[in-house]
């Protein structure tokens, strides 16, 4: 099953409980490179390094599938700081 | 050991291809303990699709300038090509449990992704990081002063 930007981010909503979720592909529709903007309040307390652990844990078998991924993860309040709407 | 790149001593960060390129097939044992050597054996060790001269992806054409920006030395920095080996690629995602390339290693220790690094840099972070860890052009250089920056290509 290849990844559109909707189905994977209906999986991250899901697996990290996100209160926001913006997907870009990048690909020009051959759904391999996407960017994605999580905020979650599972960031909370992590550093950079370990909240993309989290996001490529639960995302093993979908960033496996693809040819680029890249990410930005922020709580809901570093959302908010930078002018943010949920 | 598999091929490793190295940096050249210029101000531009122009790395050279070393001869021992190897194409034999490793066991994972066998990956795990080269990746390690060469991780402790330089300072800064960045895989990537590509050489630093000429990277094959944005992302690691991206980290590979913001470390020349930043000041790494070129005498403490070695690239190796993943696309070069199938088992080191395979290999240096195993080991980190880091799904991407690039991988920056620091003094031995993962450091992150593209997206990580250019994060420290847009935090200012990085700079004060790699300084700490001691890797960047010393400041004031020895009796020999420059009239100009040597921009020529390596001679390599």
């Amino acid at each position: 099953m290849s990844l559109t930007s909707d189905s994977l981010k209906n999986i991250i909503q899901e697996r990290l409980n996100a209160d926001l979720v913006q997907v870009e592909d990048m690909s020009g529709g051959c759904g391999q490179a996407f960017a994605v903007i999580i905020v979650s309040k599972l960031f909370q307390g992590k550093n950079k390094l370990a909240r993309h652990r989290l996001v490529n844990n639960e995302l093993k078998n979908e960033i496996a599938s693809i040819h680029a991924f890249t990410q930005k993860g922020f709580t809901p309040e570093e959302w908010q700081q930078q002018g943010g709407k949920i | 050991m598999f091929s490793r790149i190295l940096s050249s001593n210029t101000l531009r960060f122009s790395p050279r291809l070393s001869t021992n390129l190897i194409h034999s097939r490793y066991l994972s044992n066998e990956i795990k303990s080269a990746i390690e050597l060469a991780i402790k054996s330089t300072p800064v060790v960045l895989f990537m699709k590509g050489t630093p001269e000429f990277p094959q992806c944005g992302f690691s054409r991206a980290t590979i300038q913001i470390l020349g920006q930043q000041g790494v030395d070129p005498s403490k920095f070695a690239a190796y090509n993943v696309l070069e080996d199938q088992e080191l690629r395979d290999g240096i995602k195993e080991y980190s449990q880091w799904p991407t390339i690039p991988q920056l290693y620091i003094n031995g220790e993962f450091v992150g992704g593209c997206d990580i690094i250019t994060g420290m840099v847009k935090d200012g972070e990085l700079g004060d990081f790699l300084e700490k860890s001691d890797v960047l052009i010393p400041e004031e250089t020895s009796d020999e002063q420059p009239n100009s920056a040597n921009v020529k290509p390596s001679q390599r």
